[in-house]
């Protein structure tokens, strides 16, 4: 059972080739990563889950369902949302209004979509700023704030887009709880990352993407040992050297200790 | 009802509308109410604008093509066809609305925005103005002349204070619309759409639809304001009906007095044509003096009040608001300002 599978999906961008027959599926109640260097294709991957593109070739199914062709707003009603690798806040709105466009998708009431922008607010650290306007928050408040929004749309899937880019060490450590505690809920997730440490400690399941192409998939711990991953992020020939110099260190320790 | 509602409630609606209401009873003057019936219908027209561009943030440069329907459909069902004037008035209103619905549904189907959908609604009201002018059902170049009948059954009045308390109802009740607008689902998806579309559709709201409903919307209520203009002076022409004066009137009003905001557009059309009475009264009757001013007004606003007089009115009482919450903060029975008392609302 997946929750989201996409399969082989191309996107073509005139000549240029940005996912290259990429197939992926994810697992309910799952953090699932999809990681890879600059201009990999992952943001490219995610907007052809999200709908805001449509793939050249291939399918993408939500619950088993094809949504290949379902336009973006369908998409958010039908349990997916996501968040923008650029923040895209409401500027001139406050917080809580920020957040309420997104609970006003389950909640037809203003009363109830307010109430419901508090409690998600709440979720995601939010409440102390609810009336400032959202062009006032720092980036990690504008991060938390595309993540609240998201969130109040009551979604099952929900797709995050380099949440913590651009945050400091410290942001990231207060972050990572709150990505834990929203799956903790049993909404599953699907990040694309960049910071490694995070992608590590946060998820199930790992797809590494590397021009355009999946070259690899499996728990973190694999996916941090596999050559493929390493020459894609290191260069051509990275692996061998990085392994060859181990063994180097490996023998001299081994003749310092003889 | 909380303090928070004094703002964004609908109390001030009905003050404002009550107060202006009596001013026939003190007015006599024929000028000075013709003005304010003229301006009334303004406001109406930019109201209309107002929930498209203010709210939804589609900046249309051809409101005179709603304003015109509504003109032409009042006058040539009554002279044509013999119908009633109310009906012809509420038919005016439906053909605004499916006039909106047809130039909405052609060009943001195809993506229009900005610059290019304000282009595109001005060439609609220009190619209507055209046929208007040329075509014979409309009276071509003459104009057309609702016979002059006086009888409220016909929807023509005496006085002036009549026609007066008709405009000032039909802006009331606009007036309440965008109040329950901005409290609906449909206001915040509005909002929404306006300052992001991208995050808009990624939080689940249809943005075409959205933009469908408005443009519908704000046609029919700037036709309403057409019809009520063939119903008081009684002659159109192309010029009046579809000329690029009421695009331009619909769109200035709004933007001095406060872009989305509910009393905006009542504002700047009070505000704008107050201040180009006045000037003829000082400076005397200079052809196009009021258009000087017009521009000036809008370039000292863009530069200087960007959020229009409604901007600057909430600045000051928010400077006072924060003064008076100092030195009496248990002062209840005195009409709070909104921002100390939100707070109160949200469990901190």
């Amino acid at each position: 059972m997946t929750i989201l599978r996409v399969e082989n999906v191309t996107k073509r961008f005139g000549g240029l080739v940005a996912v290259d027959d990429a197939s992926l599926s994810v697992t309910p109640g799952s953090i699932t990563g999809l990681i890879g260097p600059n201009g990999a294709g992952k943001t490219t991957l995610f907007t052809v889950i999200s709908g805001f593109a449509a793939p050249t070739t291939g399918r993408v199914l939500f619950e088993e369902r094809d949504i290949t062709r379902v336009e973006a707003h369908e998409r958010a009603r039908m349990g997916i949302a996501r968040t923008f690798q650029i923040v895209q806040p409401f500027a001139t709105l406050s917080v809580v209004e920020n957040i309420a466009v997104g609970a006003f998708l389950r909640h037809a009431a203003r009363a109830d979509a307010l109430e419901e922008a508090r409690r998600v607010a709440a979720e995601v650290g939010l409440t102390p700023m609810l009336d400032q306007p959202a062009k006032a928050l720092t980036v990690a408040g504008r991060k938390r704030l595309e993540l609240a929004r998201a969130l109040a749309t009551g979604p099952r899937l929900l797709l995050l887009d380099e949440v913590l880019a651009g945050l400091n060490p410290s942001e990231i450590r207060d972050m990572i709880p709150v990505i834990r505690a929203i799956r903790a809920r049993g909404v599953t997730i699907l990040i694309v990352e960049h910071v490694m440490q995070a992608v590590m400690s946060l998820c199930d399941d790992i797809y590494v993407l590397a021009q355009g192409k999946l070259i690899a998939q499996g728990p973190p711990a694999r996916i941090a040992r596999d050559p493929h991953v390493v020459e894609a992020y290191l260069g051509h020939g990275a692996a061998q050297r990085l392994q060859a110099k181990a063994g180097q260190i490996g023998e001299a320790a081994h003749a310092e200790r003889a | 009802m909380s303090a928070r509602d004094l703002s964004t409630g609908f109390l001030p609606i009905v003050l404002v509308v009550a107060l202006l209401a009596l001013v026939p009873l003190f007015v006599t003057s024929n000028t000075i109410l013709n003005f304010l019936v003229f301006t009334l219908i303004i406001a109406l027209a930019a109201q209309g604008w107002n929930l498209l561009a203010g709210y939804g943030g589609q900046f249309s440069f051809g409101h005179a093509a709603f304003f015109g329907t509504g003109a032409y459909a009042a006058a040539i069902l009554q002279v044509n066809l013999g119908v009633n004037a109310y009906v012809a008035f509420l038919v005016g209103i439906g053909l605004g609305a499916l006039v909106g619905f047809v130039i909405g549904y052609l060009s943001f189907r195809s993506g229009l925005k900005g610059s290019y959908f304000a282009l595109v609604t001005l060439a609609f009201a220009e190619v209507l103005r055209i046929l208007a002018n040329s075509a014979g059902f409309t009276g071509g170049a003459a104009g057309i002349l609702i016979p002059l009948d006086v009888s409220a059954w016909n929807f023509q009045f005496e006085s002036r204070g009549a026609y007066y308390w008709v405009a000032l109802a039909l802006v009331a009740a606009v007036l309440v619309l965008n109040r329950a607008i901005e409290r609906a689902r449909f206001g915040a998806q509005l909002v929404a759409v306006r300052e992001n579309e991208a995050a808009a559709r990624a939080l689940g709201v249809d943005a075409l639809s959205v933009k469908l409903k408005a443009i519908a919307l704000s046609g029919a209520i700037t036709a309403a304001a057409g019809g009520l203009y063939a119903q008081y002076f009684l002659y159109l022409d192309a010029l009046i009906a579809y000329g690029p004066w009421i695009s331009i009137e619909a769109l200035l009003a709004p933007i001095v007095g406060g872009l989305g905001t509910v009393f905006g557009p009542l504002v700047g059309a009070l505000a704008l044509h107050g201040l180009s009475e006045a000037s003829k009264l000082f400076v005397g009757e200079i052809p196009g003096i009021d258009l000087v001013i017009f521009g000036a007004v809008l370039i000292l606003v863009v530069a200087f009040a960007p959020d229009g007089v409604m901007g600057v009115i909430g600045r000051v009482r928010r400077r006072l608001g924060g003064v008076s919450a100092k030195t009496s903060p248990a002062s209840a029975a005195a009409p709070a300002p909104a921002p100390a008392p939100t707070r109160e609302e949200t469990p901190a």
